[in-house]
């Protein structure tokens, strides 16, 4: 069963532009849902910096990129956003009129539907998504001999194994696997893991039973009539070269950012950005907004103020989607009591 | 001033002018070569993966550990580092790298 969401806006991204949107929106009695592939709100700022200080944002000399998010949630609570995290759109279908839009967006994970007045694509680099080693024909073996994610760990029951990585992903799937796996090898490019110690203590005390193999290198080639994956070339960095057996490798080396199906919208693309006006930060399809990251326009700096101002113009134009028939009347917060009393901060 | 010189992934060769102060993947972006440099120079991504030259890899600072993690994200080489955290200064003249391939 799939769930049907009617609703103002869907905004797709719950980076910091996508939440300052919410507020934006807000103000102005728009409603709005949020998808985001990541488990979590925030985007890069939480996924990639969650730690490091940015300098840059208006009104805090230092704040760290967890620190924005948590600031931009506690800002935009008063208008109880819904967030589907953990999906990602799949397609964006125009269902209305240029004067009078409508849309419907479907989401890949659990097949929620949405029908809304205006979308507001916030998404930054693209979606998250696992990084692919650069190894020729690798794609070839990709959901019979390569996988980036266990989504069954008895898939792996009996087979040989070949971990690629030396983070939290590889070396928990190592200690998980290595009980089911007829032979398990982590490959790593040094003998230095960036993963809970515990974790990595396991693992080398599995190695020195000699209950699994650890070996230090790199992969170079995949061995294996396609889609039948039977080993891979490991080169060390001494320059030598020797096989490991597998059945299926699972490389885990982190997430990078890809443009996704954002490509099939009917969207004018300018290299994986989309081009708006700089009135409303529409783009060529009316209703459908970009703001953020991935927005281009003459003068365009990828700053976060940057998509918020975005944001501002954008909910605006929003706005006339929204309520066809109601004049927007322009207001402050810190004088507009009827302002006030949606941010619930009214006297 | 000077120069550094990058081998693109067609395998050609571009002499770029260089600045004091910059990130080396800040001077590739900036002259139009195909480099990523997705989280922007804050060391958390590698998709501003570069390999050194033989004879200058001794003459950079050595990578710090926030940078050898990162680099356990690609596809290493001996030479690898990531080209947004070697400052250019005028000893670096003259310096070449060559992009590293991207995955998929």
């Amino acid at each position: 069963m799939t769930d049907h969401i009617e609703t103002d806006v869907v905004i797709i991204g719950a980076g910091p532009v996508g939440l300052f949107a919410v507020f934006e929106l807000g103000l102005l009695d728009i409603k709005c849902h949020l998808i985001d592939i990541l488990p979590k709100v925030g985007g890069q700022c939480a996924e990639l910096y969650p730690e490091k200080p940015i300098y840059d944002i208006p009104g805090f000399p230092m704040v760290t990129g967890q620190g924005l998010v948590d600031n931009l949630m506690a800002q935009i609570e008063p208008f109880h956003p819904t967030f589907h995290l953990n999906e990602m759109v799949e397609s964006l279908e125009s269902i209305g009129t240029p004067e009078a839009p409508l849309f419907r967006v479907k989401t890949s994970e659990n097949g929620t539907t949405f029908t809304c007045k205006a979308v507001i694509v916030a998404a930054g680099g693209g979606s998250f998504q696992p990084k692919k080693p650069p190894i020729d024909h690798i794609e070839d073996y990709e959901g019979t001999g390569v996988f980036y994610a266990v989504r069954k760990m008895e898939m792996f029951r009996n087979k040989k194994v070949l971990i690629v990585g030396g983070g939290d992903s590889a070396l928990d799937w190592t200690v998980n696997l290595q009980p089911i796996a007829k032979r398990l090898t982590l490959l790593h490019r040094r003998d230095a893991f960036r993963a809970a110690p515990h974790t990595v203590e396991k693992m080398r005390s599995l190695v020195a039973s000699g209950e699994m193999d650890l070996h230090l290198g790199q992969v170079t080639t995949l061995k294996g009539e396609a889609p039948v994956l039977e080993g891979a070339v490991i080169r060390k960095d001494d320059g030598s070269e020797h096989i490991v057996d597998c059945d299926v490798m699972l490389p885990f080396f982190g997430l990078t950012m890809k443009l996704g199906p954002i490509a099939d919208w009917g969207l004018n693309l300018h290299e994986n950005l989309v081009p708006v006006d700089t009135e409303k930060f529409e783009t060529n399809v009316p209703g459908i907004f970009a703001i953020g990251d991935i927005n281009i326009y003459p003068g365009k700096l990828k700053l976060i103020l940057s998509g918020f101002h975005e944001g501002a113009l954008a909910a605006q134009k929003v706005h006339r989607y929204v309520y066809p028939e109601k004049k927007l009347l322009f207001q402050y917060t810190t004088s507009s009591t009827s302002l006030q009393k949606k941010l619930g901060v009214a006297a | 001033m000077g120069v550094i010189h990058v081998t693109d992934r067609a395998g050609e060769r571009h002499t770029l002018e260089a600045i004091e102060g910059w990130r080396v993947m800040e001077i590739i972006r900036d002259w139009g070569l195909p480099i990523e440099g997705l989280c922007g120079g804050a060391c958390e991504c590698a998709t501003c993966h570069v390999f050194v030259a033989e004879d200058w890899l001794g003459r950079l600072y050595p990578p710090t550990d926030e940078e050898e993690d990162q680099l356990d994200t690609v596809v290493t080489k001996p030479n690898s580092r990531l080209s947004c955290q070697i400052l250019w200064t005028p000893e670096l003249d003259g310096l070449e790298v060559t992009l590293a391939p991207t995955g998929a």
